[in-house]
């Protein structure tokens, strides 16, 4: 394919895809979306709720000329989709909450080796094997420090099936930018859901591709930062004599485990090329309203009840301001931090007992109590569940939250879960 | 053979990797010569080549090889490879492994591997110990052997590697030791050009680790013991069935070269039928 998505690459896939408008299901979305963005490569294994995605690729990949392949495990799944990158090809799996704790070691090893690659997560109930046809938000926290040792990952959550499509290629996007595995954070909710879906014209959307090395073979160090601190190494098959290693190595490559500098020198840059970028990749919606002392913080599909419920109050004449996040990690610490400000308090509804409520209640700093609204079991939250929370908010207080009276020690409680 | 070193070590190592990690009397360093030797005498272009490795002292093998490499996880390598090959059929894979991380935490890749019938060469290390962690029992130490988890004497029957394969699908199988230099090169060279999944056990000593603990006291009667304990494939298959039964030496030679369709041509071959 080159370095470019090519026309005829893209007229090729939307042939295979069929009418530019259609009504799909959002796992389906996802797979459309890795054609989109020029993904030729999946690996998989069946799972409760994430199956569709792998039905669909290994359908659509052989059309196109790509390759689909059915593997052992997530494990295998994983570490395909990882030495088909280092091809140069952009590869991405798919699974739900059980798979996606398998590839946790070989998360940490594409982080390491800073391999390009996407990885859907369909959430399902946990722990364990949980409610397999179920949806839950339970894996925020897994997918953030799920890989040992230190390091940063980059997440989106889709709320609506387009944008399961629209964040899958921006994840392709974003792997390849920063040389890192990204993680379409999504929920069986969303996946399991079907919607209007409207395929982009190729103008439409950007594509991206992963910076090549020097053309000089004798300037290559394959793993020393750019300017961005982005290492330009070579794809495999090229001549460039790469060696890859999930051990601590310098900036040839070769191991060095047993240096503390370099060990230094090698993780902070893997994590500043991230954090460095936080306002390049973090995304959120806002939605203020004139007065507003309380505000809602929501995402994936939970944001849908939740902006249902601003729906509500507004009715009610309740002014609440309304933040979705459209990127999960990186963490948008200023944008929370900015929409703390003037509230009385922040509600937090999401499908766990209490997991973005850490990061937001950590970026607002105390600026108004954040609690969390939590609820599992498989069943989304409805509006008015939600907007009853903000009701029994006291007013004015900055001090106390929903479900419980009598301040502080409620908060805790909501909150502390 | 010698007059091949400077050769070997001008075109192939990566020299910045030496003085290199294996204790005295290893016999992975062998195995790495014997592997290159293999390459060189099929002329392939070493920048069309990757070399995967898992987790274990064989698996630091790649690094010592100026060529790309994929240093992977516990027992993963395989499966790696597997990305590797199905996404760019034109690429040798070459993996390098050992009997823990293949047979041990990578069993399933590598049965997986072998039914698929991908085209890969794997060269399967096996010292009968897990090495890099200090001598603890692998699923390839023999039985009664004593090892820092089996200080008692291991109870469980080791797997024979290559038998485990050729069930899996294995197209290519072959298993040598260090005392048969050219037939490892052979075997080798005939497992890159099987055009499937390929297998090349070697049992190589592991001094520090395991010929030690079964009180082997030095190189001599390590070679006698791979001598004594194996029996070539020829000789095995002219004993009476009886004897056959009963045989409980190390079966070596070239075990299974039957090729069948491979994964990435049939493959190939589906996308040619369905391609828009």
């Amino acid at each position: 394919m080159g370095e470019h998505l090519d026309k005829e690459h893209y007229d090729l896939v939307c042939k295979a895809l069929g009418p530019k408008m259609q009504f799909v299901q959002g796992d389906v979305a996802y797979a459309y979306g890795a054609l989109l963005a020029g993904c030729t490569y999946f690996a998989g294994y069946p799972i409760t709720p994430a199956t569709e995605t792998a039905e669909a690729l290994a359908r659509y990949l052989p059309q196109i000329g790509g390759t689909c392949i059915q593997m052992e495990d997530e494990i295998a799944s994983l570490s395909a989709i990882i030495g088909a990158s280092w091809t140069g090809t952009k590869a991405m799996t798919a699974t739900s909450g059980p798979g996606f704790s398998l590839m946790m070691e070989n998360l940490g090893y594409a982080v390491m080796s800073e391999t390009p690659c996407v990885i859907v997560d369909v959430q399902r109930s946990g722990p364990s094997t949980g409610q397999p046809t179920e949806s839950s938000q339970g894996d925020i926290m897994q997918a953030r420090w799920g890989t040992h040792g230190d390091h940063e990952i980059i997440a989106l959550a889709p709320s609506n099936v387009q944008e399961c499509m629209d964040l899958t290629i921006d994840c392709f996007n974003l792997a390849e930018r920063y040389r890192n595995p990204v993680i379409l954070l999504t929920d069986g909710d969303v996946g399991h859901m079907r919607e209007r879906l409207v395929i982009p014209d190729r103008e439409d959307y950007e594509v991206e591709f992963r910076v090549p090395p020097p053309e000089d073979k004798e300037a290559y160090v394959p793993f020393e930062g750019d300017e961005n601190k982005i290492p330009r190494v070579a794809n495999f098959g090229l001549g460039y004599h790469t060696y890859v290693t999930g051990l601590t190595h310098d900036v040839t490559g070769l191991p060095a485990t047993d240096d503390a500098d370099k060990h230094t020198q090698l993780v902070t840059r893997l994590v500043e090329k991230i954090t460095d970028k936080r306002e390049e990749i973090v995304r959120v919606e806002v939605e203020k309203q004139e007065g507003a002392r309380i505000g809602i913080i929501s995402y994936g599909i939970t944001a849908r009840p939740a902006m249902g419920a601003v729906r509500i109050l507004r009715e009610r004449g309740v002014p609440v301001n309304f933040m979705r996040l459209i990127s999960i990690w990186p963490f948008a610490n200023r944008q929370v931090a900015e929409f703390a400000a003037g509230l009385d308090h922040i509600l937090v509804p999401e499908m766990n007992l209490g997991q973005v409520v850490h990061p937001v209640r950590e970026a607002v700093e105390g600026q108004c109590p954040v609690s969390c609204l939590p609820k599992i079991g498989g069943v989304m939250h409805n509006p008015q569940e939600v907007s009853e929370a903000v009701e029994k908010i006291p007013k004015g207080t900055k001090g106390a939250t929903g479900g419980k009276k009598g301040g502080k020690k409620g908060m805790k409680k909501g909150g502390g879960r | 053979m010698f007059n091949k070193a400077n050769h070997i070590r001008e075109n192939y190592l990566e020299m910045t990797m030496y003085p290199s990690i294996f204790c005295s009397g290893c016999g992975v360093g062998n195995v790495l010569n014997y592997s290159l030797r293999a390459i060189d005498a099929e002329h392939i272009d070493l920048d069309g080549v990757v070399f995967v490795s898992g987790i274990g002292c064989s698996s630091r093998m790649p690094g010592y090889i100026d060529a790309d490499g994929l240093h992977t996880t516990h027992g993963r390598a395989i499966a790696f490879a597997t990305g590797v090959k199905t996404s760019d059929p034109d690429l040798n894979v070459v993996i390098f492994t050992g009997d823990g991380d293949a047979a041990g935490i990578g069993g399933n890749h590598l049965i997986h591997a072998a039914r698929r019938n991908v085209d890969l060469t794997v060269v399967c290390i096996n010292n009968f110990i897990h090495r890099m962690t200090g001598g603890q029992v692998s699923p390839t130490t023999p039985l009664t052997s004593k090892t820092s988890t089996t200080p008692y004497g291991n109870i469980e029957q080791p797997f024979d590697l290559c038998s485990l394969v050729i069930g899996a699908g294995a197209s290519y199988v072959s298993r040598w030791t260090l005392g048969y230099p050219y037939e490892t090169i052979k075997a080798i060279r005939e497992g890159l050009r099987n055009k499937g999944f390929s297998f090349i056990e070697m049992l190589v000593p592991c001094p520090t680790g395991y010929t030690k603990k079964q009180k082997i006291p030095d190189g001599r009667e390590t070679w006698d013991w791979y001598k004594e304990s194996t029996i070539l494939r020829s000789q095995y298959m002219k004993l009476p069935k009886a004897e056959r039964a009963k045989e409980t030496r190390i079966v070596i030679g070239k075990l299974r070269d039957s090729p069948r369709p491979e994964f990435c041509d049939t493959y190939g071959k589906l996308v040619e039928k369905y391609r828009l």
